[in-house]
């Protein structure tokens, strides 16, 4: 067993496009959730639009990336408000299981070979890349350190992903401790209580639900930065992990979320490479590798069942700030 | 008629061509492939002949996007007595298209047994709509469950697709020739009585303390979940990411009437689902027990306060949610047909659908949802592509949330 490798390949993975797009996901459901108490199960849709939104435009309609990017994030706000002015007025599990039902229409219609020609059907889309690169001021080369090492492409991709989180937080930060985000949390906490107060309580949740839409729709836009958008990413599992990871860090956190995404994808990348060592040494009661890899999958599931029921706050969340109401 | 499909594999990249932009489809007639067929396309970069392959496939690269092509289909190459067939046009079997920006696009003939032997569209309808009943009947089992478990504790079950899998996992591991190979009279109803046992066992290791524990409904949502990814790819370990088949489901369909084709195990479905639902609404109706359950959805606290054992009923009804639900996984294995890890996670949805069609926590709402839901889902392939036909169901399902959010049999204050 290469243990070298292993945490080399573990550190980088802190860096990568996909920890980033988790990370994204996580803070715009941190905002639905964790702030304005909206079940959200359909993130993974979100993503999907951000994803689909920034690569049709580009390869559909050859607009320039940043164009694409806002086309992919507009379309997010399109689809919350088209979801959440039906929705909203639902209690919290009709919610998640509309939801999760809109977020699964999605995923068919990009995957339905109906509309082969722009969405690419089960192949997903790619080569959409030239005109991101294009764009990239670093010469070429490799750079960094130890297993932080890639070349100018994966730099400028990484480089767009720490900004983009470093807007997201900064707006959702300002959002949350303003009176805005106060009277989120008030409907959180007790929905009648803040009408009482004379607030339009279905306007701030919309609000809330276009704003964590966008965000999430950026995390997909940079979870496809990189390589590919792939109908297959797209699934409910998708929408579970980032919850997970969101209720690791702490649902109604600002950093709860890139702290939980971050660790959820290290432990993830640590498990894919140590697992199937395992299994090739000989260690793991005779599991094949392929079996070792699933095992991975079945911690996720069990750590989010012990994070509800004994952490429900999260790592950096407050035990007295109930992000569970009733 | 038929319309002619465009199912391109997901592995089926377009790479092996030295062009890199592609015209694609697939020459099917009822489903079945029809190898041999040539095509011609012609526009920049010259004229290709192209013949579809085993599985009904073809493919060509062509060298320029944003530009026209011509798709011939030979005639003389399709089977005996088949045609391309449409109305509107003089010559159907010539198609022009035009590669757009994504370079990629694909062409569709329909096709026909020349125009005499054509299933009418009465025909179809009915063949869809028994299709849809058996398929209703079946989701109607693992769905009563469903919305039983919700309405006497208030869990909106995700793992209730795992219960479902389960149900025919077990099936495969006692009835299947590479395992036990017990005869099916035995083997189906013992993994029945698993499904049962692991809806008992998850009640007392996990729900029950729950419970006491005075989780929040959320919570428990959110646990149930958990579970669902857990017992997932639990199931991959064991039986990995293939699909598995229980003996007799290639068996041949008899023609019924119309152009309705039931082989001999749909029609036994059917009939053991009708004999379970009727069995079960009189147990619900009629037992002291059933009565006790319909108490505890209505009012549980009242049902307590009149001495109901709250606890015991809730440990009956998840015992009875595994049951329909591994009988279902079962009878869902065989209309699929074949076993996979995660066949049970791809109805969850649509079981869910059937509960908030009929109303959440009712168990007869149910039964009708599923039988609409069933029906809708096989009737709308009618129109759309078939691959868009559990897309229909879900978006039934956030319709009916904005007009009637309380269901069709349910009451008017359990408003979402």
């Amino acid at each position: 067993m290469d243990w070298l490798q292993i945490l080399s390949n573990t550190a980088s993975s802190i860096l990568s496009p996909a920890t980033m797009g988790y990370a994204l996901a996580a803070l715009g459901l941190a905002v639905h959730f964790g702030y304005a108490g909206l079940i959200n199960m359909g993130i993974a849709g979100f993503m999907a639009i951000g994803a689909y939104g920034y690569a049709i435009s580009i390869l559909t309609f050859g607009f320039e990336w940043w164009l694409a990017a806002i086309i992919g994030l507009v379309a997010a706000a399109v689809f919350a408000l088209i979801l959440g002015i039906p929705t909203l007025r639902l209690r919290g599990d009709y919610l998640a299981i509309v939801t999760i039902a809109a977020a699964e229409v999605v995923r068919l219609l990009f995957l339905t070979t109906a509309f082969d020609e722009v969405t690419g059907s089960a192949d997903g889309l790619s080569g959409y890349h030239a005109s991101f690169r294009a764009s990239n001021p670093l010469p070429e080369g490799t750079y960094g350190f130890g297993p932080w090492t890639y070349n100018d492409t994966g730099w400028w991709v990484r480089i767009m992903g720490l900004v983009t989180i470093g807007i997201a937080v900064l707006v959702v930060w300002m959002l949350t401790h303003s009176p805005w985000g106060r009277v989120l949390k008030g409907i959180r906490e007790d929905e009648d209580a803040v009408r009482s107060l004379g607030k339009n309580v279905f306007s701030y949740k919309l609000q809330a639900l276009v704003l964590g839409g966008v965000l999430a729709a950026a995390g997909g836009i940079v979870y496809a930065l990189p390589s590919a958008v792939s109908p297959g990413v797209y699934v409910t599992s998708l929408t579970f992990f980032v919850w997970t990871a969101l209720l690791l860090g702490g649902a109604a956190t600002v950093f709860g979320p890139l702290l939980g995404s971050l660790i959820f994808w290290a432990l993830q990348t640590f498990l894919s490479n140590v697992l199937p060592a395992l299994a090739q040494a000989g260690l793991l009661f005779g599991l094949s590798q392929i079996q070792a890899g699933t095992l991975r999958f079945i911690l996720v599931g069990v750590a989010l069942m012990l994070l509800v029921i004994f952490m429900p706050q999260g790592l950096l969340g407050n035990k007295k700030e109930l992000t569970f109401v009733k | 008629m038929m319309l002619l499909g465009l199912f391109l594999p997901a592995a089926s990249a377009y790479a092996d061509d030295d062009d890199p932009y592609r015209i694609s489809g697939n020459v099917q007639l009822d489903g079945e492939p029809l190898e041999g067929v040539r095509l011609t396309i012609d526009g920049p970069g010259g004229e290709q002949e192209v013949e579809t392959d085993e599985n009904g496939q073809w493919r060509v690269g062509v060298p320029e996007r944003n530009a026209d092509y011509t798709v011939t289909l030979d005639e003389e190459t399709l089977p005996e007595g088949i045609a391309v067939v449409d109305p509107e046009d003089e010559t159907p079997n010539v198609k022009d298209v035009t590669v757009g920006p994504g370079g990629r696009v694909t062409v569709n003939f329909f096709i026909g047994e020349g125009q005499r032997n054509v299933t009418s569209f009465f025909d179809q309808l009915v063949a869809r709509v028994v299709q849809g009943l058996s398929f209703g009947l079946m989701l109607a089992l693992a769905a009563v469950g469903l919305s039983l478990v919700y309405g006497t504790t208030g869990i909106s079950n995700f793992a209730h697709g795992e219960m479902v899998t389960f149900g025919a996992i077990a099936a495969v591991f006692l009835v299947g020739p590479a395992s036990l190979a017990l005869p099916w009279w035995l083997g189906y109803p013992f993994a029945v009585i698993l499904s049962a046992l692991l809806g008992l066992v998850l009640d007392v290791i996990l729900w029950r303390p729950l419970r006491r524990k005075r989780v929040g409904l959320v919570q428990l949502m959110i646990v149930s979940i958990g579970l669902s990814l857990a017992l997932r790819y639990i199931f991959q370990l064991f039986i990995g990411g293939g699909t598995r088949q229980l003996p007799g489901a290639s068996d041949p369909k008899i023609p019924l009437f119309g152009a309705v084709q039931l082989s001999v195990i749909d029609m036994t479905s059917i009939a053991i689902a009708i004999v379970v639902i009727v069995a079960f609404a009189l147990w619900l109706t009629r037992s002291r027990l059933g009565k006790a359950t319909r108490a505890i959805s209505d009012n549980p606290s009242l049902a307590a306060a009149s001495g109901i054992d709250v606890d015991f009923v809730v440990r009956v009804v998840w015992t009875l949610a595994g049951g329909l639900a591994g009988l279902a996984g079962i009878l869902y294995a065989y209309y699929r047909p074949g076993i996979k890890w995660d066949m049970g996670a791809q109805v969850l949805l649509l079981m869910f659908s059937a509960v908030v069609l009929g109303g959440l926590g009712t168990a007869f709402g149910a039964l009708v949802g599923a039988l609409i839901v069933g029906v809708l889902v096989e009737v709308s392939t009618l129109w759309i592509p078939a691959d868009l036909k559990y897309a229909s169901a879900l978006f039934i399902l956030i319709v009916i949330l904005l007009f009637r959010p309380q269901g069709i049999l349910g009451r008017r204050e359990r408003i979402g």
